[in-house]
């Protein structure tokens, strides 16, 4: 017989693991994958290839030279922040800027900030913005969706539907004269429409949703805040003025909004840890992102508006607290 | 039956593993020698009566309870006293013992050990309590808080249900269920003891959902004694906490920091409500107890009745011997057992369970970092945070630990069972509830 | 106009403070361990020269950090005379090592000793024994004790500055602040087990049984035996070594002193390893290294004085 091990209890172990919730991101992110490769091709599969091989790549030169501790570029996270991070760019990116994006989102968004789990702010939307800042022209050129194109240069790009609606407007256009050339609602689901790889097919974004809350890995609260919270807003905008302002069904599905609700706001490292405080995280980032899409300079605001509610998930965390057991008694006797 | 109730905060499903739910209760013989802990129950060890070379019979007093909580212990066999010294114990602590060596099996003479049903009520309260804190009764559930000292309600309180508990959450053991299915109108008469003894009129037994033979057996029973009820409840770890069964059956909150009196409940398990009724009906002291020998690599997973202070290498040889590749032996269920030290140490009134792990499920996984998915804020059944609770233990922010009330840990490990990181998430509540437990005492003495 | 304000406010609501506050804050070492009992060397200077003027006395103000120098400075700046303080050190009081006391069982876990000790009794079975997890290790601020992770037990260095910040933080209370001695050398019992000799031994060929051999032979009334275990007074002990001469468990130990003549007889192996880790300490405390011992058990006697000889020579 061996030699008998003493531990503390519980002497068993459910069957979560780091890995398997990473991983099961990973293949709620597969539909919209494929929708991205169906719609911009031999591009998308490079931008991707490259994010993913050198976030892992970045991960791991840090983890082996400047941490010098365990590498763990296998548990899934670094992978995922690299398909996140393709999918917050344009299919056209120049192949050096994926890379600076890569280098942004693993470097300094989370490996200083302590590796996972602690980092504060969203490692893809840190790369994301910081890549809108430093490159504007190339990160909001997005290439129309084709079918399944091979080219890799010379695309033909235009701006996203929330782009045009804001030139528009700001062109003293009116909405009925704008939505012409709007993609209806059935393009817009199924990703006909000009944009960022992941954010095109509301469809697919949200199969990967559900996926995930079947597999436990999210809860509905964060992105069901974020989509309601939009959608009375931009209704409540509508009906005052339906000419000056875009549906809400169109706002819902149109954007970086599917995306950030889905696969962005509900990173569990950067997301507030009870359900109270989810629910108002997600009410903030709806919040903020409606008010930077009708009043704000940039036509899209989903990511600026989590990056911003990332920094007040502390405060959030300290002032919701779980449910205490024996804090109303009930009917007590004697 | 009704509805399914249960708890509704928290709370996990690990697999059951009940190998041994059809394995009737079989006697163990004697061994040769016995090998009694004085200290088995919750509070002050119980005083030594005897020296070496006394003679003893089974039943007889051995050992004073003398503090306000603490218990009488009895001898479970007769023979000679060896010697009194101090032994290993689950732990590892060598703690005093008295060691008798096995001679016939002669009770002493107002002892009723046949079988026969007593279902005698004749007695007062003040006499049923008196006789459970004679036999020295304790909490048979695992926790061992002396019996008698439950049932005197203090001054102000009043009790309003006596609550059953026959859930048995804990995978893989199988005792309470079997001494259910066998022994049920026992159990009924002993339940109907304490409802006198505490002077209620209700009594509600919970069982989990898992045991259907049990919940219709006790269901049927109950229809010839007034005033007790059966509530199957769903299945789900911890449902067999005090605050979480109590919560279930009467949807009442055992405020923090208080007992279940307090909400007019006492919780008692069916253990020892058998025990109970071997105590006043049949002159009986607390002797013996029925224990699951279990595990996936047991080659017989058993239900054995066996006298206290029998060492454990006995129990397993019966269950056909310690499988080669066991690499925990665990004393109790596997969410809040304890890991002995080795297979010398002698069963106690608390013992449950035996559950032989093997190897590969021994040893702790590798440690991730936290990736905050908040899993044990949502598993854990008293609303607290693990893991904010083990990041402040960790680094010593004892005073912050209090103030996240970690003093309301159960420790059930339901937060440990769902990490994701394998963060040892119980481990440092437990250091934590030591230091602040240290902390508050220091304060009161002041 | 403003500057003309704050003269004036700064003036007024001056608080007065005692100059020989500053002076003595000047001439503490400034680590604010909190050794000396107070929170912080400012702390500390503040109610030393405040008892200096209402008692005219430094009576339990001592900084372990500084020592006796720092306190005569401290004495002079307030205008007092203080006796001189043995300087004190951590000792370790268990030899438990793997070698001496075989594991029985394996320990996973957090590493904590205090969380340890209230789960098991430890991997060689002897509840008194050091853990090894290294709580005395997270307290020092000092960087004066660390693991040997040959032996699986704490050793204390020269930056002891006998805070008892170690002290406190073992569970089992088997660190004592004893007397440095002359030169360093010191002698003390290296096992605190209270049990019966026989079921100590059983965990630990090096436990103390409590025979009482070195009691008798002690002449100078230092040796004390309560409940099977013996205990030297660091005061009354005048370094003889007569009672490390007839410990039949080798529990006692003598630090810092020369190796003795070979006898005729051959040594026990145990004692044996005794006397290298000795040898080893004076090494250490030449070379003044932080780091912990670096001998192995297979050193013999002769080798390590030579190595003694060696260092000294440098």
């Amino acid at each position: 017989m061996n030699m008998l091990t003493i531990t503390g209890s519980p002497h068993i172990h459910g069957d979560n693991s780091t890995k398997k919730i990473m991983y099961g991101v990973v293949l709620a992110l597969m539909p919209a994958m494929l929708v991205s490769i169906y719609f911009f091709g031999l591009n998308a599969v490079r931008v991707l290839l490259l994010s993913v091989f050198f976030s892992l790549f970045f991960e791991w030169l840090i983890q082996k030279y400047l941490i010098k501790g365990a590498i763990t570029i296998t548990d899934g996270s670094a992978l995922v922040t690299g398909i996140l991070l393709a999918f917050n760019v344009p299919s056209n990116m120049p192949s050096w800027m994926v890379i600076v994006g890569a280098l942004v989102a693993i470097g300094i968004a989370k490996m200083s900030f302590g590796g996972l789990g602690k980092n504060i702010f969203n490692p893809a939307l840190v790369a994301r913005v910081f890549l809108l800042v430093s490159f504007p022209v190339e990160m909001t050129s997005w290439p129309k969706p084709g079918v399944l194109p091979t080219g890799l240069a010379d695309v033909i790009t235009g701006p996203t539907p929330l782009g045009y609606l804001k030139e528009g407007l700001g062109a003293g256009k009116s909405m009925a004269e704008l939505s012409q050339h709007l993609p209806t609602y059935m393009q817009a689901l199924m990703g006909q429409l000009g944009g960022s790889m992941g954010e095109i097919s509301a469809l697919a974004l949200i199969i990967g949703g559900l996926y995930m809350l079947w597999k436990k890995i999210i809860t509905w609260e964060i992105p069901v805040s974020i989509l309601l919270t939009v959608f009375v807003f931009s209704g409540i905008l509508w009906l005052i003025n339906p000419n000056q302002f875009a549906d809400p069904v169109f706002n819902l599905l149109t954007g970086g909004l599917m995306l950030g609700a889905i696969f962005m706001a509900t990173d569990m490292v950067t997301s507030p840890m009870t359900r109270g405080g989810q629910l108002l995280f997600g009410f903030g980032i709806g919040l903020l992102t409606m008010l930077i899409r009708v009043w704000g300079a940039y036509p899209e605001g989903v990511s600026f508006a989590i990056l911003l509610m990332n920094a007040v998930v502390p405060l959030i965390n300290r002032g919701f607290k779980p449910r205490r057991f024996g804090k109303k008694p009930g009917v007590a006797i004697g | 039956m009704g509805v399914l109730k249960t708890f509704a905060l928290g709370g996990i499903h690990p697999p059951e593993n009940k190998l041994s739910a059809n394995k009737y209760i079989e006697v163990l013989p004697l061994a040769d020698q016995m090998v009694i802990p004085l200290g088995q129950n919750l509070g002050a060890p119980s005083k030594a009566l005897v020296k070496r070379g006394d003679k003893v019979k089974a039943g007889q007093l051995i050992g004073k309870g003398e503090a306000f909580i603490s218990a009488n212990l009895h001898s479970p066999v007769s023979g000679t006293v060896a010697k009194l010294d101090n032994v290993v114990d689950a732990s590892g602590f060598r703690r005093p013992a008295i060691i008798v060596n096995v001679e016939g099996d002669e009770w002493l003479d107002d002892i009723d050990t046949s079988d026969e049903l007593r279902t005698s009520l004749d007695f007062t309260p003040e006499e049923i309590i008196q006789k459970v804190k004679d036999a020295g009764i304790v909490g048979m559930g695992g926790a061992t808080f002396p019996t008698h000292v439950k049932l005197m309600v203090p001054q102000g309180k009043k009790a309003e249900f006596l609550i059953i508990n026959g859930v048995e959450c804990e995978p893989y053991l199988t005792a309470d269920h079997r001494l259910m299915l066998e022994k049920g109108d026992e159990i009924m008469v002993g339940i109907q003891l304490l409802m006198k003894a505490l002077k209620v009129e209700k009594a509600i037994i919970g069982i989990e959902n898992n045991k259907p033979d049990a919940i219709a057996h006790m269901t049927q029973l109950a229809k010839s004694y007034s005033g007790i009820s059966v509530q199957a409840l769903q299945v789900k770890y911890p449902q067999g906490g005090e605050k979480q069964l109590i919560k279930a059956l009467t949807n009442r909150e055992v405020p923090s920091a208080k007992l279940p009196i307090e909400v007019g409940c006492v919780v008692q398990n069916v253990g020892t409500a058998f025990a109970v009724y071997e105590a006043v009906e049949k002159n009986k002291p607390l002797v013996e107890r029925v224990i699951t020998v279990t595990g996936k690599a047991v080659r017989k997973p058993s239900n054995f009745k066996v006298r206290i202070g029998t060492p454990i290498k006995h129990l397993i040889h019966a269950a056909e011997g310690m499988p080669e590749n066991t690499g925990k032996i665990i004393g109790g269920g596997p969410m809040m057992g304890k890991a002995l030290f080795s297979e010398e140490v002698p069963v106690v009134k608390g013992s449950s369970g035996i559950l032989l792990m093997p190897e590969d499920e021994s040893h702790r996984p590798d440690e991730g970092p936290c990736i905050r998915c908040s899993k044990c804020t949502q598993v854990c059944p008293m609303g607290l945070e693990p893991y904010l609770l083990s990041r402040y233990a960790r680094i010593g922010r004892f005073e912050k630990v209090e103030e996240e009330r970690v003093m309301d840990c159960i420790e059930c490990g339901s937060c440990q069972y769902t990490c994701p990181a394998n963060i040892p998430l119980l481990d440092y509540l437990r250091l934590g509830k030591n230091k602040v437990g240290a902390m508050i005492r220091a304060r009161n003495k002041r | 106009m403003s500057a003309v304000i704050l003269y004036f406010v700064a003036s007024k609501f001056k608080v007065y403070e005692d100059p020989k506050i500053d002076q003595v804050e000047e001439v503490l070492p400034s680590a604010n361990c909190g050794g000396c009992g107070f929170p912080g060397c400012r702390a500390f200077a503040e109610n030393a020269v405040k008892q200096a003027k209402d008692e005219h006395s430094l009576e339990g103000f001592f900084c372990p950090v500084g020592g006796n120098e720092v306190m005569q400075k401290v004495a002079s700046i307030v205008g007092l005379e203080i006796k001189e303080q043995a300087p004190m050190i951590a000792v370790v009081r268990c030899n438990g090592t793997g070698a001496h006391s075989p594991e029985k069982v394996k320990f996973e876990g957090v590493t904590s000793c205090s969380f340890a000790h209230t789960l098991y009794a430890g991997e060689g079975g002897c509840q008194y024994g050091c853990l090894g997890l290294g709580d005395c290790v997270d307290a020092c601020e000092f960087d004066a004790i660390h693991i040997n992770p040959e032996r699986g037990l704490p050793e204390v260095n020269d930056n002891c500055t006998a805070c008892g910040a170690c002290v406190i933080a073992c569970p089992r209370d088997i660190i004592e602040l004893r007397k440095k001695g002359p030169r360093d050398r010191r002698i003390f019992v290296s096992c605190v087990n209270k049990e019966k000799g026989a079921a100590a031994k059983k965990n630990c060929e090096v436990a103390c049984i409590g025979c009482g051999k070195c009691e008798k032979v002690c002449n100078f009334d230092a040796i004390t035996i309560n409940s099977f275990l013996a205990y030297i007074d660091f005061e009354k002990c005048t370094l003889c070594r007569k009672c490390v001469e007839v410990c039949p468990t080798s529990a006692i130990w003598e630090v810092n002193f020369k190796p003795r003549k070979p006898k005729t007889e051959k040594p026990k192996s145990a004692d044996a390893s005794n006397k290298d880790l000795e040898v080893n300490l004076v090494a250490q405390a030449i070379e003044k290294k932080a780091q912990p011992g670096e001998g192995e058990a297979a050193k013999t006697k002769e080798k390590g004085s030579e190595n003694l000889k060696n260092k000294s020579e440098k």
